[in-house]
């Protein structure tokens, strides 16, 4: 295990680069852009979950004053099937017709056509005078009852994937998969307990306070420039130029300060509609989503049907495990489920194993990728059943999870070796952590699961630039979703040696700097952090150079200290240190400006586990859960900017903990979305929550020069089993399902 | 020879074959190999992740394999 | 349709601007005044991204019609920096790296304000009941609170 190193300025908790920014209300979020002579453009959504359009006429639309342009799935050309490649959210087939409908509408809420106008108000009326004819169909809402083999189908061309043989009938089944290791029979034959169950979670949406926005404005030429709150504008452009059939050079995307994403803004709703009715219109348009928008057509993440079966002998040695997952994919291929499948027993050493997976067509909103995406439904199942096994062979829960956990070594089940990872040295801190020591409260609960992510790298680039008085200009293309500008800065002035002041972080659009794939799956501060890192050793390198032209040595006879050239040791020469700021100063005459870069395809982003505890109050009269207290301990590698470590670790507890006790997507029988606003879709707010505990392990990833492994995904995963965890331990009855809300829990105490 | 393992979901692609000895100095001489031995595995594999020896790589090229590495092809990973 | 001519105060500035009589108070203060520091998450009222302080009361902008806002004084985030500096909330949001994303940070910013006027020295409780109507989804709300708390400390033993 690599050591523990201290840093001058990674591991500090800075004030961020774009922070006065952010709380004077300068900062530009996605409906901050305006500009001369701009169009408002509105969707119109599909009113049933399942039907055939059979003719859209936009012609009195088009005629209303004020209108200035309208589009329908006619207007988009047909996309052939493909992948976008990095991320983002499947085909770019489907996404094409996410964006809007063309022979089927396939989910209450999905867009059929758009228009623009001079007014927001003008553009509203003139949804209500486009002309719509629907065949209605029956919608699939039920997971299990989309798999029936009689099923309504949503989609006559889907025919079921990775099966052995070529399957002849379509199904709302897109793909199936399977991991498996062992002799499962064996397995459970030595088990002394086996615990069986099936757990439901519905569909939850990522909630980010910022509803979508762009404003697209298309020039004479055909040259687009987009602004739009995304966590990727690189991949954005992908998505809108194979939308579009456009070439990407002629589409330019810069990133607003991004309101949140948590995976939902790694794909595109409104962009290529916007930069279409912009062509048309021959003038800028801004769309912008309601609140009730982002709930009925953009997120959620898929509801879930996970079995499990696990057996263990007295010891806790679990012998064998099984699972059969369905995820809802909404309205197009592509749930988690093989993340889920490929998670669920990644913290364990388990010798005989099956995962079965199926990722299934519903009449519901397309999912896209929210926090560790696949992982919390999957491993909410397996951290309940293993919390039964504890209960009845009578074992601490941390200590059956010591007794099965994986380590350096250890065959994960997705199929590699691990390296170096800190899961046992979370149970080991939790184990001692004065939360778990003290006595459950009276009257209260206590709940212990596990998390995991496997984190990513992926492609970023980054560009160092000395000023001229030396100070620098760190250029990069990662929207900053949570303070990355901070922790970038931060790995630059440790490489560099020079103040954090001194530096100064920009996220450029896609003409200012070079490719980064979107801000998710963990991988800003680790590969966007090597890019900068790397681009840092570039200047060095430089600036040894020359220096040692300066003094008239050879590059090797300089080394690069404290944010100086110095003679290396040994070398004798009688000269004065260099600074950055030195070298910046002589640039003319040594070769000109100074400019480091660096871009990568980052490998070996290391897996980050966690383990979380609470203690939660039941109200047997209202039903009503209150948290009483929440730990998170989590191996973060190595925390560059510990404060923002901690903020990921609480939010990502708090949306843990909300989709545990409250939120839900709620269908009425026609496929329409009955709590599609903050209202009735309650995400926790300050008086739900106390303040959640936080301990960062660092076992260092070996492939980071910081031991970066990422932190934002993990967070979320295991707040759900904690909650049911401490549910059943304070009430004495187990409740598989999600969530936890008042009206399941006053049922189950009474016995229904 | 270095053990190189297939998940399920490529097994379509390798005529149900799990697990193979192959030998290859890099990433990229054990595509040439195996699509020598499956036509057409190519494409499947490098929409696959790998890990070469515990190491992850979404998108592996020149990596070295030795003769006693284990190489699991994987599915890609996302992220929110 | 005609526009209603409407004469406020926001921030110290005498601002009169032209509303349609459906217009809400936040539709005005971003298209019309050009206030865009003010932010919508929701429009209904549930997520408090869009709070300012009129007259004294701490109101969803989104809830308010602009006419409604005759003659009153109204404070934004833009106007809770005094000229030389940032408001202790401010700072202290900061420094507690009390925001993520940060969109939700000019309504907590601007009700949190709001609080201290009224109560210069709220508890854990009170404060997270009167942050109640403003949603984060980034920080859960430790740091926030952690901000607050320490800004009314500050306020009440200056440096
Ligand atoms: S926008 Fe006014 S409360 Fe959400
Ligand atoms: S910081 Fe993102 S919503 Fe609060």
């Amino acid at each position: 295990m690599a050591e523990a190193v201290d840093y001058r300025y990674v591991g500090t908790s800075p004030v961020r680069p774009d922070g006065v920014d952010k709380v004077t209300g300068r900062a530009q979020f996605g409906a901050d852009q305006n500009l001369p002579n701009m169009l408002h453009g509105r969707v119109l959504r599909s009113p049933h979950a399942h039907a055939r359009i059979k003719r859209v006429d936009l012609s009195k639309a088009l005629a209303m004053d004020g209108v200035r342009a309208a589009v329908s799935g006619a207007d988009f050309p047909a996309v052939e099937s493909g992948e976008i490649g990095g991320e983002g959210g499947g085909d770019v087939a489907d996404i094409a017709r996410n964006v809007m409908a063309r022979d089927k509408a396939l989910y209450h809420g999905h867009a059929v056509a758009a228009v623009a106008a001079t007014s927001v108000e003008i553009a509203e009326r003139a949804l209500e005078a486009i002309e719509v004819e629907y065949e209605a169909l029956p919608p699939v809402l039920d997971v299990l009852e989309a798999m029936a083999p009689d099923a309504t189908l949503l989609d006559e061309q889907c025919f079921t994937k990775n099966l052995p043989e070529k399957p002849d009938k379509p199904s709302n089944v897109a793909s199936v998969m399977t991991l498996a290791r062992g002799d499962l029979d064996a397995g459970f034959e030595q088990a002394d307990v086996v615990v069986e169950g099936e757990y439901r979670i519905p569909m939850a949406h990522q909630g980010y306070i910022e509803p979508h926005a762009c404003t697209a404005t298309v020039n004479e030429e055909g040259k687009a420039t987009v602004w739009c709150c995304t966590q990727g504008h690189f991949e954005f452009r992908a998505m809108t130029s194979k939308i579009l059939k456009w070439k990407i050079s002629d589409l330019k995307f810069v990133a607003s300060e991004i309101g949140g994403g948590f995976g939902g803004k790694t794909v595109v709703y409104l962009e290529p509609v916007a930069v279409l009715l912009s062509k048309h219109a021959g003038r800028p348009v801004k769309m912008v989503m309601s609140r009730e928008e982002v709930f009925r057509a953009t997120g959620p993440t898929s509801g879930s049907v996970c079995r499990v079966k696990v057996g263990a002998q007295s010891n806790g040695k679990i012998t064998a495990a099984k699972a059969w997952l369905a995820y809802e994919a909404g309205a197009f291929a592509g749930a988690p489920v093989m993340p889920g499948a490929m998670s669920i027993f990644a913290p364990y050493e388990i010798e005989n194993f099956l995962v079965e997976g199926h990722d299934v067509l519903v009449n519901k909103p397309k999912v896209a990728a929210y926090r560790a995406p696949g992982a919390p439904q999957a491993m909410h199942a397996f951290e309940v059943a293993l919390d039964d096994i504890a209960r009845q062979i009578g074992m601490d829960p941390l200590d059956l999870r010591l007794a099965n956990a994986a380590d350096e070594g250890t065959q994960a089940p997705y199929g590699p070796k691990f390296p170096a990872i800190g899961f046992k040295a979370c149970i080991e801190a939790a184990k001692k952590h004065p939360n778990y020591t003290k006595p459950v409260p009276e009257g209260a609960g206590r709940g212990v699961a596990a998390g995991f992510w496997f984190n990513i790298g992926m492609q970023s680039s980054a560009e160092v630039r000395i000023n001229e008085d030396g100070t620098v200009i760190v250029m990069e293309g990662s929207p900053d979703i949570g303070g990355s500008r901070a922790s970038m800065g931060l790995m630059a002035a440790e490489t560099l040696g020079v103040p954090y002041e001194q530096i100064k972080t920009y996220v450029g659009d896609t003409e200012s700097t070079g490719f980064c794939n979107v801000t998710g799956g963990s991988r800003t501060t680790f590969a966007t952090g090597l890019a900068v890192v790397q681009a840092c050793e570039d200047i060095i390198a430089q600036c040894k150079s020359r220096a040692a032209a300066t003094w008239g040595m050879d590059d090797d006879q300089v080394e690069w200290q404290d944010g100086q050239a110095i003679p290396a040791p040994g070398v004798n020469a009688d000269v004065k240190p260099l600074s950055l700021a030195d070298v910046a100063a002589s640039a003319p005459k040594t070769g000109g400006p100074i400019l480091g870069r660096a871009s990568l395809n980052a490998q070996g982003a290391g897996a980050s586990f966690a383990v979380n505890f609470g203690d939660l109050k039941v109200d047997p009269e209202t039903g009503a859960v209150e948290v009483l207290s929440f730990t998170g301990i989590q191996d973060a590698g190595k925390a560059i900017h510990p404060a923002y470590v901690e903020g990921q670790m609480q939010g990502g507890a708090a949306q843990g903990l909300g989709w545990a006790l409250n939120e839900e997507y709620i269908y009425d029988a026609n496929g329409v979305m009955e709590n599609a606003g903050f209202l009735d879709y309650r995400v926790p707010v300050a008086s739900d929550l106390p303040m959640i505990d936080t301990q960062i392990v660092e076992v260092p990833n070996p492939s980071h020069p910081y031991g970066v492994r990422g932190v934002g995904e993990t967070p979320i995963v295991a707040p759900l089993a904690v909650a049911s965890n401490a549910v059943r331990d304070a009430t004495g009855v187990r409740i598989n399902d999600l969530p936890l809300s008042p009206p399941r829990i006053l049922a189950a105490l009474s016995g229904e | 020879m270095a053990k190189v393992v297939f998940p399920d979901h490529l097994l379509v692609h390798t005529g149900g074959e799990r697990e193979i000895e192959v030998a290859a100095a890099n990433y990229r001489d054990l595509l040439v190999a195996l699509e020598e031995r499956w036509p057409g595995v190519r494409e499947p594999l490098n929409k696959a992740a790998v890990a070469i020896d515990g190491q992850i790589y979404q998108d592996a090229f020149l990596e070295p394999i030795g003769a006693d590495s284990e190489v699991f092809f994987m599915s890609r990973i996302e992220g929110g | 349709m005609s526009k209603m001519h409407i004469h406020t105060t926001i921030n110290g500035d005498q601002v009169d601007f032209l509303g349609s009589p459906q217009q809400s108070l936040l539709d005005a203060l971003r298209d019309e005044v050009g206030k865009l520091g003010t932010k919508e998450g929701c429009g209904t009222g549930d997520c408090g991204a869009c709070s300012v302080i009129v007259d004294g009361r701490l109101v969803c902008s989104c809830l308010m019609l602009a006419a409604e806002a005759e003659g009153a004084e109204i404070t934004t985030i833009e106007g809770i920096a005094d000229g030389d500096g940032l408001h202790p909330l401010q700072e202290k949001f900061l420094e507690h790296a009390a925001l993520q994303c940060g969109v939700c940070t000019p309504g907590f910013i601007v009700a949190a304000k709001a609080l201290l006027d009224r109560d210069p020295n709220p508890d854990e409780r009170t404060i997270r009941y009167w942050l109640a109507g403003n949603l984060c989804r980034c920080t859960g709300y430790d740091k926030i609170v952690r901000a607050v708390q320490d800004a009314a400390e500050q306020l009440a033993h200056p440096a």
